[in-house]
């Protein structure tokens, strides 16, 4: 499973990074984007989904493989 | 003060500076979302307030239909101080695509997350500094003598503006965001102290530049020319009111929520690990910052005939309180973990200094629970709450007991 972040969606609203920072970090501008390729195991699907449903702009994705 | 007639139905003749949706407008709001959905007013020169999540984000993410020239609602739609669209009197607040995201471009690598959380522990030493002014004592205000001075204090140094010139920061605040009602005639010459105020301070960083936000506004070049000078002070003014009476407020009223909800202040203090999520859920439900709009165009909006000129109520604290977007939207839970909330907006005009203010919150919060950790509501003593667009207690007065 891989998670993702729409650029054109994210408005740098913050709460991905604070609720999964190991999955999320933030650009210069305070935009989310995501750690790496996005590849999520059984660890951090949970966190990750915990992200999606806490982001305002409906910005992250998740992509089941 | 001029007196108007007293709101008798809020789905026809709704007032944001009636007393009673001053004091409690959860109730008014729930009753419209049922009722209206969305509320009109012949006040102010005409508007609109959508009580929904989903119109409130419709609205915030439309600029099609909606422009941002200005976003505080009071009896002129047209000042003649404030430059025109698409920049507005203090862009990025007031400007529209696509010079908006020109301006907020210039703001939001100095409010992104990495130079926020470097200022924690100057955060930190504040809240304990006016703390230590109070501690000890069996009543303290946590309005007037805590809430109230933390992010002026914050938002001073930011600008470079002596801390000492507080007091004139919050008058500068009161007029912009709470003398939202007075006749055009009688609000316009108040601003000429401000801008005053604003000169003197541009003049000095122009003459001694320095490490601050207003050098470096005064510094920045876009596509190899400086600012326009209207910009500069129109962002200058947009730090010093959006920073200060918003986030202001969100201390208060959290405070203000643990002083009358026992159980949830105990329960922070034992397990300030929920910190984030409780952050979270007092912007949730006492979210201080509605915004507004104005309908560019003649157009009809979910069955509203809006026309050109309206006003429309942006209630970013309504949608948080929608039953559809929440469960059990009207409970405060401490702990709630899926918390979607529009505290900060939605769409492109996401307040720039969120990151800011939610280390505000949470700090103030963790230095005022940690020195006093039992309180509640002192008797008799009233709790007053900020009118117009921005929400939240002046005066908290609390009875310590324990510290």
């Amino acid at each position: 499973m891989k998670v993702s972040i729409d650029p054109a969606l994210c408005q740098g609203q913050g709460r991905c990074f604070s609720i999964a920072p190991a999955i999320f970090d933030f650009d210069d501008l305070g935009n989310g984007v995501v750690i790496g390729d996005g590849t999520l195991n059984a660890e951090s699907v949970a966190l990750a989904r915990l992200a999606q449903s806490n982001c305002p702009e409906h910005a992250i994705f998740i992509e089941e493989s | 003060m001029t007196t108007k007639p007293p709101v008798e139905d809020f789905a026809t003749d709704w007032d944001h500076t009636d007393p009673q949706w001053v004091n409690n407008p959860y109730p008014i709001w729930e009753e419209l979302r049922e009722r209206c959905p969305i509320a009109h007013t012949h006040r102010y020169g005409g508007g609109w307030f959508p009580t929904t999540h989903e119109m409130v984000s419709a609205v915030a993410n439309d600029t099609v239909h909606f422009t941002s020239r200005q976003v505080v609602v009071t009896n002129n739609k047209f000042p003649e101080f404030a430059p025109p669209a698409p920049m507005g009197g203090a862009p990025p607040i007031t400007s529209d695509p696509p010079f908006h995201q020109i301006a907020r471009r210039i703001m939001l690598p100095a409010l992104a997350p990495g130079p926020v959380n470097a200022l924690e522990p100057q955060i930190r030493e504040l809240c304990v500094q006016h703390l230590d002014e109070i501690a000890g004592r069996e009543f303290v205000d946590a309005g007037s003598e805590y809430a109230q001075f933390i992010s002026p204090g914050v938002i001073s140094r930011m600008l470079g503006f002596p801390p000492e010139d507080e007091d004139r920061f919050r008058d500068f605040v009161h007029l912009v965001l709470d003398l939202v009602d007075l006749p055009a005639e009688e609000r316009a010459p108040l601003f000429a102290p401000m801008a005053d105020y604003f000169s003197r301070q541009i003049d000095d960083h122009l003459a001694n530049p320095r490490d601050d936000f207003t050098s470096y506004l005064l510094g920045v070049e876009v596509g190899g020319s400086k600012l326009a000078p209207e910009h500069v002070r129109g962002t200058m003014v947009l730090m010093l009111v959006a920073g200060i009476d918003t986030t202001w407020s969100a201390i208060g009223a959290a405070i203000w929520h643990l002083a009358t909800h026992p159980k949830d202040l105990e329960r922070l203090v034992n397990e300030p690990a929920i910190m984030p999520l409780a952050v979270e859920e007092f912007l949730r439900f006492y979210a201080p910052v509605t915004m507004a709009r104005m309908v560019k165009e003649d157009f009809e909006f979910f069955g509203c005939p809006m026309k050109k000129d309206d006003w429309l109520l942006l209630g970013f604290p309504a949608a948080n309180r929608d039953p559809v977007a929440f469960d059990d939207a009207d409970r405060f839970i401490i702990d709630r973990a899926v918390n979607r909330h529009a505290a900060f907006g939605l769409g492109i005009h996401r307040c720039a200094g969120s990151n800011l203010a939610r280390l505000e919150l949470r700090v103030a919060v963790e230095e005022f629970i940690k020195r006093f950790t039992k309180f509640e509501l002192a008797a008799g003593g009233d709790v007053t709450w900020a009118q117009g667009q921005v929400r939240g207690p002046r005066q908290i007065p609390l009875h310590v007991l324990a510290s």
